[in-house]
Order: C-alpha cells, then sequence, then structure tokens
C-alpha cells in the first residue's frame, strides 16, 4: 500500500478538506433545491395542507398534538436519509469509473481509509447544514417542543444519516454499472421512506408488516427524531436506537473500506 | 473493396416511411432494456407503494373526500391522482434525463440523423416509446386499483388512454425543454416544475384547501386537469367538462412534438 513509506496520521483524511470544499463551492447550487426547497414543498402539502383535513385523534399519535407536529420529524429523518444516499452513489461511480479521482488519490501517499473518512465526511457535513437548515425553517411552524430537542433532532440526523451512507458507500464501490443505483432507489428508498412511520403511525400497518417496519433502520432514525422533536424521549428506547444505528454505521464503514481497497489496489 | 462498397450502392436513397422510422427508434430503445428488464419492470412499483403508503395508511387519518358532492373514502380519492402523476413522473423522466444523456454524450441522434431518418422521426419516436413504457406501467397500476376495489365505475377503462394524454402532456413539454439544457445542474428546475405539480394538483387534497384565487391558478395546470380527468372516470362522473381536460393536454402534446423537432433540427442539422 502506498502509505506504508510515510508516517500514517489518523488525521490523514483532513488533507482532502480542501478537495471536498472546492467540489461543494462548484456544486451547492443544485443541492440548494433538492436540501432546502422539496422539504419545505413536502411540509407545506403534506404537513399543513393535508393535514388540516386530518381529524383530530383521540388517542395522539406518539405524542404529537397535530399531524404537522407528527410528520415533520418524519420527512426530516427521511430526507437525511435521501440526502445520504445520493451523496455516496453517483458521486463514488464518478470518482472510480468516469472521472477515476480515487485512482489519483491513491496514488498519494494517502491511505484508503482516508479517501472513505473523507468522503464520509463530506456527506455528514452536507447532512448538518441540510438538518440545521431544514430545523431553522420549520422552527416557527411550533414542531419542535425545546431548543434543546431541536439541537438533538439535527445530531440524530448526522448519525441516522451515516448509517446508511456507510452500508452504501460499501456497496456502490462495489457495483461496476450504475443500473444497481435505481434499484437502491426504487427498492430500498421508496418503500422505506413510505414504510417507515415517516407519514403514518406503524400501527396503520397490518401486524406483519408493522413488526417488518419496526427493524427498518430508518424507523429507529423516525422514532428517535420525533422523541427528541416532541420532547417525548426516554433512555432506554433512545439507547436502543443509538446502539442500533451506531452498529450499521461502524459495520458500513469496515464494508466501504474493505470494497475500495479491492477496488484501488487489487 | 466489394465489401466495403456494396451496402453503401444497395440502400442509398430508399426513404423510410414515418411508421417505420418511428418503429427503428423503438426497436433500440427495445434492445436497450431487454438488459436492464429488472429497471424497466420496477418501475410499476413506485406509484404502487405510494397508493399503498398514503392511500391507506394515510388514509385512516382522513375521513374522505367529496367529489361531484359524493363522498369517498380517501384510497378511492387519492388513487386516481397516483395514476395521473406517475404518468407525468414517468413520461417526463423519459423525455428528459433519458433523451438528455443521448443528446449530449451518447450523441445518439448524430447517428440517426446520418441515415435517411429526420429529427421529426427522432421527436416521434421518443415521445411514442414514452407512452409505451407509460401505458404499461399506468395498465399495472389501474389493475391493482382494480384488486383493491378502488374503481367504480366501466368509464374507468377509459382512465387508460387519459393516462397516455397525460403522458402526451408532458412528454411532448419535457422533452422539448431537454433541448435548451445546458448540464445535468439544469435538471434542478424540471425537479423544480414537477415537485410543486406533484404536490399541490389535488392529489393528495382537494383544491378546496386552498384560498379562491389560488384554485383559479391550480385549475390551470395541467397536471390537475389530468388527475381530476382521471378521478372523473374510475369514479364515474364524466361530464361535457371533462373534454376541457382532453382538448387542453391533447394541445399541450402537439405544441412539445412541434418543438422538439424544430429545435432538434436547429441543434443538429446546422
Amino acid at each position: 500500500m502506498s502509505a506504508t513509506t510515510d508516517r500514517p496520521s489518523p488525521f490523514q483524511a483532513w488533507r482532502l478538506a480542501d478537495y471536498w470544499f472546492t467540489l461543494y463551492r462548484r456544486t451547492w447550487r443544485g443541492s440548494v433545491v433538492t436540501s432546502f426547497l422539496n422539504p419545505l414543498l413536502y411540509v407545506v402539502a403534506m404537513g399543513v395542507l393535508l393535514g388540516g383535513f386530518v381529524h383530530a385523534d383521540p388517542q395522539r399519535p406518539e405524542g404529537a398534538h397535530s399531524y404537522l407536529q407528527f410528520v415533520v420529524p418524519g420527512m426530516l429523518a427521511a430526507q437525511s436519509m435521501q440526502v445520504a444516499i445520493g451523496e455516496v452513489t453517483f458521486p463514488v461511480m464518478t470518482m472510480l469509473k468516469w472521472h477515476k479521482t480515487y485512482f489519483s488519490m491513491a496514488a498519494t501517499p494517502l491511505r484508503v481509509v482516508d479517501l472513505v473518512v473523507a468522503h464520509l465526511g463530506f456527506a455528514v457535513l452536507r447532512l448538518a447544514l441540510t438538518a440545521v437548515v431544514f430545523t431553522l425553517v420549520l422552527a416557527p411552524f411550533g414542531v419542535f417542543h425545546s431548543v434543546l430537542g431541536a439541537c438533538g433532532v439535527v445530531l440524530v440526523q448526522l448519525l441516522l444519516g451515516l448509517a446508511f451512507a456507510a452500508p452504501i458507500y460499501a456497496y456502490a464501490a462495489a457495483l461496476r454499472n450504475e443500473m444497481g443505483f435505481t434499484l437502491i432507489f426504487r427498492l430500498l428508498m421508496i418503500p422505506l421512506t413510505l414504510f417507515s412511520g415517516a407519514f403514518f403511525p406503524l400501527s396503520n400497518l397490518p401486524a406483519p408488516l408493522e413488526a417488518i417496519a419496526r427493524v427498518s433502520p430508518l424507523w429507529q432514525g423516525v422514532s428517535l427524531t420525533r422523541m427528541f422533536a416532541l420532547g417525548t424521549s426516554e433512555p432506554g428506547p433512545v439507547a436502543t436506537h443509538l446502539a442500533y444505528l451506531v452498529v450499521l454505521a461502524a459495520v458500513g464503514v469496515w464494508l466501504s473500506v474493505r470494497a475500495l481497497t479491492r477496488r484501488l489496489i487489487f | 473493396m466489394a465489401i466495403l462498397s456494396a451496402p453503401i450502392t444497395r440502400d442509398r436513397g430508399r426513404e423510410l416511411s414515418r411508421a417505420a422510422a418511428t418503429g427503428v427508434l423503438l426497436y433500440r430503445n427495445y434492445l436497450v432494456y431487454r438488459r436492464g428488464w429488472i429497471i424497466f419492470l420496477t418501475g410499476f412499483l413506485e406509484p404502487v407503494l405510494y397508493l399503498l403508503s398514503i392511500g391507506i395508511g394515510v388514509g385512516k387519518l382522513v375521513h374522505g373526500f367529496d367529489v361531484g358532492g359524493r363522498s369517498v373514502p380517501y384510497a378511492d380519492f387519492v388513487a386516481p391522482g397516483m395514476l395521473a402523476a406517475s404518468a407525468m413522473n414517468g413520461a417526463i423522466f423519459d423525455t428528459t434525463f433519458n433523451v438528455f444523456f443521448k443528446l449530449k454524450y451518447q450523441k445518439l441522434y448524430d447517428q440517426v440523423l446520418s441515415t435517411p431518418r429526420t429529427t421529426s422521426d427522432v421527436a416521434r419516436g421518443e415521445i411514442t416509446w414514452a407512452l409505451l413504457r407509460g401505458g404499461i406501467y399506468s395498465a399495472a397500476f389501474l389493475l391493482v386499483m382494480l384488486a383493491l376495489g378502488l374503481v367504480h365505475s366501466w368509464w374507468a377503462v377509459l382512465a387508460l388512454p387519459a393516462a397516455l394524454l397525460i403522458g402526451f402532456g408532458f412528454g411532448g413539454i419535457g422533452m422539448a425543454l431537454t433541448t435548451w439544457m445546458r448540464s445535468w445542474q439544469d435538471f434542478e428546475f424540471i425537479t423544480l416544475g414537477t415537485l410543486p405539480l406533484f404536490l399541490f394538483s389535488a392529489t393528495f387534497f382537494p383544491v378546496s384547501a386552498f384560498p379562491e384565487w389560488l384554485q383559479w391558478v391550480v385549475q390551470c395546470t395541467p397536471l390537475y386537469r389530468g388527475v381530476v380527468l382521471c378521478r372523473e372516470l374510475t369514479t364515474g362522473q364524466v361530464g361535457i367538462g371533462s373534454m376541457v381536460s382532453v382538448v387542453y393536454l391533447l394541445v399541450l402534446g402537439v405544441i412539445g412534438t412541434r418543438i422538439v423537432s424544430r429545435r432538434l433540427s436547429v441543434l443538429l442539422l446546422t
């Protein structure tokens, strides 16, 4: 491996910061629409307008006082998943197959793990930006219980995003044909968005489907986000959800380094 | 030498009829998707999943809406909206992303035009392909609606041609806009147009949710006309007013196709 001649530092990934910063300076305009306007439109359409037709339920759905309060945390979590997946699908394929940026990076003293950490780090940074913007825009709608809760919501988005970005990075790094992404979008992203308790309580699903939905990683994130937003968090469930997402992210990073090493070195 | 010159002398000057020229492009697209059949197949899943999630999951929270003076359950209300919206999304996807790739990167149309085919043949071929593909998805979606008991009238048979009409209207406009695209970044503008249409065209809730002046605006948008048309057909409330939507979408498609032929000629032949 190329890095063996140099003294590897755990912070080597920082050296790629200027690459990602330059890239983002050129492409941020496009991300404004997807990460800011789209969720706002969804919130207005589904939360405010459709929510106006939702009749007050006697048992409040998961502690929310209105449909808007219920749906906003769900939408934020779903959006974080989508942003995360977006950052590690076509960009990874571009850097491996079309522009071959990774190969030139690997020719420097940087290690494979640095490339992975830098790429995922950038994804987390973008998640932070979108989550903060989303939270600030929606705070006036009265959907957050407290300021501390809103900060918790943002932090949850980073972990949730990483839990998706890391395993899918591994998949993308091993993939030879971009058609595989269409399957990720259609068979993973959309069903998760629609059936992970973002738009309606999971108890509305038939029992077997509800059981499946409860183990989906997005439900863990939706549930966490909702607890922090509504101020209904309890230590037990919070710890379980967090542990689930941390394990998913850690396994994902490990798999990513392995997949990218195979692609670049051998 | 005989091998090199033989095909040139044999085929020179042979004219293709419009139908044959369209057919060649359709056959080419068919050959491409033979290798990506799973992509083709899963295309119909998206609206069905939306129907199950929003229609049934959210439907338990909403009591139902008035359609033409009759109250219908929420799933009945949403399903035709999904049908129309997916007809729009499918046509837009096929005639924007796919066409842009072929136009700018693959240089497919440059190759087509070096044969005895014209830019009108390209426009007709691509839009017909988008319609065929959309038609298959719409038919599958209608069968799902039927199976879930969301179809209440024989008029629903006409919902398939209605979906094709929506595809024609949006496919024409989508491909016309594609001829002005400079880079992938420009596609944000397409999303900027289709997402509000998808969310606010009485797909998920009736226009009565808007203030009066905004209702007028919404009623003039093409997807709203499509949604209303599909809803009238599946609930069996067809009237003479339905013809407004039909003519509207038809005109949109014809104008779009005309623009595409002209623009492609400007881009590729001059």
